[in-house]
């Protein structure tokens, strides 16, 4: 098992902590005159996601968390799993809800994702940054309004309700910004 | 093959402090100097590589070796031992900046390779000397920067104002305690070493609820954190020792120096004792600076500050790369 060094601690290191893989988020250095030094860090646990403090004896050794991104398609949800493709090799990941997610919401098929593998098991899924999606439900629109700044509930194809604006109708396709949920533009 | 210029390419060549932070380096060398030599002290330059090293528990000295052939010798972590020596012979009062190498130091605040100042004053206390430190950040600052009156604390008092505990009666269940409260986790294997539990609250608690603008001494350690210092018999005994905290950092250590060289002996034998039952390596003592003790080392207070850290503080920067033409990843 590979293990890493608190010298080598930097943000973005993935590590196994209680037998959870962790990314480490920030990391200093402290160490008072003559004295003892330690690596005081801020990491987060990637299978529940919170962001804990941690604090280490310098030069301790840690093991290294066999976590991986790979940029992965979604093809197709099955009623129970999501399922993910590895575009060059063809090689397939299902993830389940938890794994998921929030991300489920925003998930086409054909669309690429970030899906983080750890011991080859996803652990997490990621959607693009942006997403061009249908709306399947929302109130008529009011043809003309692109200066009051009014907006309105629209439902999408995936089944996330975002904001936007009056003028846009049912059935339009629209970018969003996935980390925000936010309506980004129209689509032509 | 040569060394085509496209595999140079995109090598971070440059310096990484601003040539305004090197021209502030320079004038605070130069004002360094003046300050000394006012003063009548001597400026001396000791050696780097030793065939002896320091034997501190929590100090990695670098190895220096031959490419093809055995181990030359030491690079060291302080000027301390040969400038011992020298006062040993009679040189009297005496300063220099060094460059000095401390192994698997790295961050924000720490480089590899480093300068400190360090000087020396024959006849004189930790008291008298924690004054001529704040003299001389009174007179290298640009002026304004150092508030004028620094703050002075001892240990135990820093402690309870700051970490909650008294540091020579608690143990390391109630110092573990204090730091879980403060949102500081304890790690893995610090066990019994109430030492290290100690320096941690020191660097976790009282350092940063410090006055970063203030300059403050904390004297008066633990005996067990004595290090070179001369041991104040008491209730408890203390260690007459200082720490300089400024702009939220250590930025100076100082001590009523240790004279007797049976007790330094003793002390080295005990570092090299705790080396060996951690499995660290154990370097050889400086016997030179024993011998140099038994043949009498005047009563003196010695202090060492941090060159850069200074330079830091001066030039308001946050990262010890700021001030180092080239830190430690551009060499």
């Amino acid at each position: 098992m590979a293990t890493y060094s608190t010298n080598e601690f930097k943000s973005g290191l993935k590590i196994l902590l209680d037998g959870d893989p962790c990314v480490i988020l920030e990391n200093e250095f402290v160490k008072p005159g003559k004295g003892q030094a330690f690596n005081r860090v801020r990491i987060r646990n990637l299978k529940s996601g919170r962001v804990n403090e941690k604090t280490f004896k310098s030069n301790e050794s840690v093991e290294s968390a066999d976590v991986m991104d790979t940029d992965m398609q979604y093809l197709y949800y099955d009623g129970e799993f999501w399922h993910f493709m590895v575009p060059d090799t063809f090689e397939q990941h299902a993830a389940d809800a938890k794994v998921v997610a929030e991300a489920k919401d925003w998930l086409k098929e054909q669309d690429l994702c970030q899906v983080t593998l750890w011991n080859g098991q996803p652990l997490l899924v990621a959607p693009p940054n942006f997403v061009e999606l249908k709306i399947v439900e929302t109130d008529p629109g009011i043809r003309g309004d692109t200066a009051t700044g009014g907006q309105k509930p629209a439902k999408l194809e995936t089944g996330a309700v975002v904001r936007v604006p009056l003028f846009i109708e049912e059935g339009e396709v629209i970018r969003v910004d996935t980390r925000t949920g936010a309506y980004v533009s129209r689509v032509k | 093959m040569p060394t085509s210029p496209a595999s140079s390419k995109g090598l971070d060549w440059r310096p990484a402090a601003s040539l305004e932070v090197l021209r502030l380096r320079a004038r605070l060398l130069q004002r360094t100097r003046a300050f000394f030599d006012a003063r009548g002290l001597l400026e001396v330059e000791t050696p780097q590589l030793s065939t002896a090293a320091a034997t501190d528990l929590h100090l990695e000295s670098l190895v220096a070796q031959r490419p093809a052939g055995p181990r030359l010798g030491w690079l060291h972590t302080s000027p301390e031992f040969p400038m011992k020596r020298l006062l040993a012979a009679g040189a009297g009062d005496i300063w220099q900046l060094a460059r000095v190498f401390r192994g698997a130091e790295s961050g924000r605040r720490h480089n590899p390779e480093f300068s400190l100042l360090e000087w020396y004053r024959v006849g004189w206390n930790a008291g008298a000397l924690m004054d001529e430190v704040e003299e001389f950040l009174q007179a290298v600052g640009n002026g304004g920067e150092i508030p004028s009156s620094a703050r002075r604390l001892s240990y135990r008092e820093a402690f309870l104002a700051y970490a909650g505990f008294d540091p020579f009666t608690a143990d390391t269940y109630a110092i573990g305690r204090a730091l879980v409260e403060h949102g500081v986790s304890m790690p893995d294997g610090l066990g019994d070493d109430r030492a290290a539990c100690l320096d941690l609250a020191l660097a976790t608690l009282v350092e940063p609820a410090l006055d970063p603008r203030q300059p403050t001494f904390i004297h008066d350690f633990p005996a067990s954190h004595a290090a070179l210092a001369r041991i104040r018999p008491g209730d408890p005994p203390v260690a007459e020792r200082f720490e300089l905290f400024l702009g939220g950092m250590e930025l100076a250590n100082g001590f009523h120096e240790l004279t007797d060289a049976a007790e330094q002996a003793i002390r080295f034998e005990a570092d090299l004792a705790a080396r060996r039952e951690l499995g660290l390596v154990e370097p050889p003592m400086d016997r030179r600076l024993v011998a140099a003790m038994a043949h009498g080392l005047p009563g003196c207070a010695g202090v060492a500050l941090g060159f850069d850290r200074l330079v830091m503080i001066l030039a308001g920067a946050s990262h010890i790369d700021e001030v180092l033409a080239f830190p430690w990843g551009r060499c």
